[in-house]
């Protein structure tokens, strides 16, 4: 009997992208139910639809390409991206609105570079900023959320959610301004006389609902930490770097201030960004200290874009796709030492260095 | 001239007005010389000495040789010239100074003469009506956003390169691709300063 030649590794791990994949679909559940308590079934509705087109895109394209269909589905990146663009999407947009992300950022963020594990941008992100720019108004139609909604008035029944994304049809009481908008229009009004205006304050600590979303979205994210899926470096620099620039300008309310550390890091898409978005091992640099500097910056521009800019209120999306932009070069920078070399060596350096 | 608004010249050019991203201009050396990092340092090395010091140049010679003898209608071509003569200067200054970048560079550095953005950077300082410190700003910060995103450009193409890119959308379509989706990145900088 001949020895079999087996080749090493002789170890399998266990990690295959599918399996880390479901692992962050399963850590996005608590903030889509979060979601969905406050906001209604509209959410679960842009989920389903920004997952099943995804899906098909993404098939659609493989089929083009004469690639394997299944074995690309599989990997389940096209759900994760489908999920994202689901809970950045307000609820109760409409049905074209949901589409166009998820062929946005399939074929063009995706597909396009060749598909997972090539895109350079994150595909979510780069739907979401292209949607924002080209329909402003659709995209910042937020629901009101349940706490603020009058007596009596519940969040929309499937029939007039689904009314209303496919056919438009009307909802009393249905949209209103999040506390980061009323934050970014506020002129002339202190804090504290803001908080007891604006009934979207109601909230503990950053505004009604919304709080309870972002954490619902750290808590997936503290789960996905304790997987081991990704490391801390890029998330924490990301929300260490908001808190110390939202603390370094926070002026104790005037009306000029944009809010306090606590309302920065629970409003809007931080959390949802910094365990979901921040944390793609695609776009983001690839050593840990690569990925400190890409978190840092990140929260940082977050802040400018949140508090100096006056186009949009939120800048979690774009901040990422700067940094994405910037993170081959970071990794050009910051590639570790390799063992038994003294200097890191530059993955493109043609000619070898230091007497090897 | 306050500090402040020396500050807002810059991150206007460099962030907000980039000369690439936002008004499109200087696109043949930014698709062209971002296939190696290295070329890319050094070519935005050179235009930032060369814009820098062009904006300069073309400043003085509108305000003292084209205003007082009424030609301004000349303006145009002096500045071309007045370009022409920087390059010049770079070039020799580059060939004794660095040779493998000179090299390396090639036909990029007389290409700057054809840089759109340095031609637009003179005659947006006239047409701003800049005064000699914010024209010799307005020309740095425009080319350090220039070459910055030149630079990052070049270390994220270099990726885009081993990429499994269909056949169809290799080479410059991606890479017209990506010019596209970072320059609606940087549409987040929008109002971040106000129009300069």
């Amino acid at each position: 009997m001949a020895l079999l030649n087996i080749t090493s590794p002789h170890t399998h791990g266990a990690n295959r992208t599918g399996r880390i994949m479901r692992l962050v679909v399963y850590a996005t559940f608590p903030g889509i139910a979060a979601l969905t308590h406050f906001f209604g079934i509209g959410v679960l509705i842009n989920v389903f639809l920004a997952s099943i087109t995804c899906l098909a895109f993404e098939a659609a394209v493989m089929k083009l390409r004469q690639r394997p269909i299944m074995f690309y589905l599989r990997d389940c990146s096209a759900l994760v991206t489908g999920i994202l663009i689901g809970v950045s999407l307000p609820a109760y947009c409409p049905w074209w609105l949901v589409i166009s992300a998820s062929f946005i950022a399939i074929v063009l963020a995706k597909q396009l570079y060749g598909g997972m594990g090539f895109n350079p941008f994150n595909p979510a992100m780069v739907a979401y900023a292209l949607l924002l720019v080209s329909f402003p108004l659709q995209m910042s139609a937020w629901p009101t959320p349940l706490p603020l909604l009058s007596d009596g008035q519940t969040t929309p029944s499937l029939v007039a959610a689904l009314e209303k994304i496919f056919f438009g049809t009307h909802i009393d009481g249905y949209s209103s301004a999040t506390v980061l908008d009323i934050m970014k229009q506020n002129a002339g009004l202190t804090l504290d006389d803001l908080y007891k205006k604006e009934a979207v304050f109601n909230g503990r600590w950053a505004g009604a609902g919304w709080e309870w979303v972002n954490i619902a979205f750290l808590i997936g994210g503290i789960y996905l930490l304790y997987k081991k899926v990704f490391t801390w470096h890029a998330p924490i620099s990301m929300l260490a770097a908001l808190a110390i620039m939202a603390t370094l300008f926070y002026d104790s309310g005037s009306s000029n201030s944009s809010g306090s550390p606590i309302f920065h890091l629970l409003s809007g898409a931080t959390m949802l960004g910094a365990f979901f978005i921040v944390t793609d091992p695609v776009t983001s640099a690839v050593s840990n200290k690569g990925r400190v500097i890409y978190g840092a910056l990140i929260g940082v521009l977050i802040y400018v874009i949140r508090s100096w800019g006056t186009s949009y209120p939120d800048g979690v999306a774009f901040a990422v796709l700067l940094l994405n932009f910037a993170a081959p070069f970071i990794d050009y920078y910051t590639t570790p030492r390799t063992y038994g070399h003294k200097k890191p060596r530059r993955a493109t350096d043609s000619t070898p260095r230091d007497g090897h | 001239m306050t500090l402040s608004e020396l500050a807002i010249i810059l991150l206007s050019t460099v962030l907000v007005n980039n000369f690439v991203l936002a008004q499109f201009l200087g696109l043949c050396p930014f698709m062209g010389v971002s296939n190696k990092l290295e070329s890319a340092i050094g070519m935005g090395g050179a235009t930032m000495f060369v814009m820098t010091l062009a904006s300069i140049c073309s400043y003085l010679v509108d305000t003292w040789i084209l205003a007082p003898l009424g030609l301004q209608y000349l303006r145009t071509i002096a500045f071309i010239l007045v370009i022409a003569a920087v390059v010049q200067f770079v070039k020799m200054f580059m060939e004794k100074t660095s040779p493998l970048l000179y090299r390396m560079l090639g036909i990029f550095l007389p290409l700057i003469t054809v840089n759109c953005a340095v031609l637009g950077v003179a005659l947006l300082n006239t047409q701003k009506a800049h005064n000699f410190f914010e024209s010799t700003l307005y020309g740095f910060g425009g080319s350090l956003g220039f070459a910055m995103v030149l630079i990052l450009f070049s270390a994220m193409r270099e990726r885009l390169a081993v990429a499994d890119v269909p056949a169809p959308f290799k080479g410059a379509s991606i890479g017209m691709i990506t010019a596209g989706l970072i320059a609606l990145a940087f549409l987040g900088f929008g109002g971040l300063v106000s129009a300069q």
